[in-house]
């Protein structure tokens, strides 16, 4: 791996990104509109301090999948994966190139999300409201890095739009938004336990109620940048240089 | 500065396999160096899988491929072979500038360098006054020439280029080969796949394939001495109706 050939993906990524005005105010207003949605939905109500945090995680995730998975889908179906593995660029570097590119954007989705959630919207939370950017963040990239895994299975982009709530919306359900983890039945509760999304709503929640969450956001931050790693790891395996 | 030591390419016992079909069964061929090597042959004669093959990203069922004296799609000859696919492979939602300048840094260009080679490869494709439009924006030709410059960007020592004119007008063309006949007068290796015979007698070689064999190996002088053709299409077409008689007789002997 060669930082500035990761670099120089990230650059040329982070440019495509920005001709597309459309697709960078989805990623930043669509979180805003939601939270907002749901701040006034359960207005006068505790609720929203509850499940914000964790909505806070869910949609860098989700953006970042899609958006993710369809790029590099469109990478291999206008052969430039291809030509790009012709050349001294590696794997590693193109699929870090994503995830530096993808977290940057994620920055500021994150900054945006939370400052609107907490001063917009009036979102309480215990612990300090950086450390919400940061696992934002966390989430984001974990959602680039499932995309690049999904993409690799995935043959047109319809194909690649219908992972999402195949690879996403079982993690949705099970990640203890709807009902606490330890209260769902225990075979569900083992298939939550190694679904990643799971500890990133954990670590949501615990800076929610928690004034000193930083050990235990730790703890979960490690287990999601190991399913990060993973899946990294297992989408390189996609990505081949021969083909038939 | 290229190694004139050995030939550019050096195929041996070739077996290819796409599907369900055979595309190349058994195929030997030397690649000079520091020529223009034309592939001609009809759609579906193997043009691009041998192109992969050499290049390095066609999965073979047997035979060696060489290239610059390494195994084709070895790491040393990643910033050494350059390859433009039949259909443009671009970032269409990327300007031309920054396709170009992309590519020239994924072959290791930085700084000044990466800048006289991008400004030079832009004014070789004749691009630069379109140099900061988004690809998507352009014509079909031009795109192609976007893809072409992709790859001459790093000056390859070989460059494998299939159907780089289709599409693109008398002078743009006879200005392409021009340039292909001046990088391989300083040493560059071309393979150039064509199926518009009247490019072939611009080639120092040409090599036509039918259904995955070499029907001849020659110089463009060669190929109408031999046949008595007039020009290139009825030279190809006197071969393919010789090596049907031929054929012809093997199966019924």
């Amino acid at each position: 791996m060669n930082a500035g050939l990761t670099a120089a993906t990230s650059g040329r990524v982070l440019r495509q990104v920005r001709t597309d005005h459309r697709t960078i105010g989805l990623i930043i207003i669509v979180p805003c509109v939601l939270l907002g949605l749901l701040a006034w939905i359960y207005n006068g109500t505790r609720v929203f301090d509850a499940i914000g945090p964790a909505l806070l995680g869910v949609f860098p995730m989700v953006v970042m999948f899609i958006v993710t998975s369809v790029a590099t889908l469109r990478e291999r179906q206008s052969g430039t994966l291809e030509r790009l593995l012709t050349t001294p660029m590696g794997k590693g570097d193109f699929m870090l190139g994503y995830a530096v590119a993808f977290g940057a954007l994620a920055v500021v989705q994150a900054v945006i999300a939370t400052g609107f959630a907490v001063w917009v919207c009036g979102l309480g939370v215990a612990g300090p409201v950086w450390l919400l950017v940061v696992v934002a963040v966390f989430d984001a990239v974990l959602g680039t890095a499932l995309g690049l895994l999904a993409s690799g299975f995935a043959r047109t982009e319809f194909q690649a739009v219908q992972f999402m709530p195949a690879f996403l919306l079982p993690q949705f359900l099970l990640c203890g938004l709807l009902i606490p983890r330890d209260q769902l039945p225990t075979v569900l509760e083992w298939v939550s336990n190694v679904l990643p999304l799971s500890y990133a709503v954990d670590a949501m929640k615990e800076i929610a109620r928690n004034p000193d969450p930083v050990t235990a956001v730790l703890g979960d931050l490690g287990i999601v940048a190991a399913f990060i790693g993973g899946a990294l790891a297992l989408a390189s395996l996609t990505l081949s240089r021969r083909s038939a | 500065m290229m190694n004139n030591s050995g030939p550019a390419v050096a195929v041996s016992g070739l077996q290819v396999v796409r599907g369900k079909r055979r595309v190349i069964p058994d195929l030997d061929l030397e690649i000079p160096a520091g020529q223009v090597v034309g592939l001609l042959g009809p759609s579906g004669s193997g043009k691009s899988t041998l192109m992969r093959c050499i290049v390095g990203v066609q999965i073979i069922e047997s035979g060696t491929v060489t290239v610059l004296g390494h195994p084709a799609g070895s790491p040393v000859l990643r910033d050494r072979v350059g390859y433009v696919t039949q259909s443009p492979s671009v970032y269409a939602d990327l300007s031309v500038r920054d396709n170009v300048v992309y590519f020239g840094r994924a072959v290791g260009l930085r700084g000044t360098e990466l800048r006289e080679a991008v400004d030079r490869t832009l004014s070789e494709v004749d691009l630069v006054s379109y140099a900061d439009q988004l690809v998507q924006d352009l014509s079909g030709g031009q795109e192609s020439r976007v893809s072409l410059a992709a790859a001459l960007v790093g000056r390859p020592s070989l460059l494998v280029l299939d159907e780089p004119t289709v599409g693109l007008d008398p002078v743009l063309r006879r200005d392409l080969w021009e340039l292909f006949r001046h990088l391989a007068e300083r040493g560059h290796s071309l393979v150039v796949s064509s199926h518009v015979m009247d490019e072939a007698t611009r080639c120092d070689r040409l090599v036509l394939l039918r259904e995955g064999h070499v029907l001849a190996d020659v110089t463009p002088a060669e190929l109408l001495q031999q046949t008595g053709a007039v020009d290139a299409d009825a030279a190809f077409l006197a071969l393919i109706d010789a090596e049907t008689t031929r054929s012809g007789e093997r199966s019924a002997s």
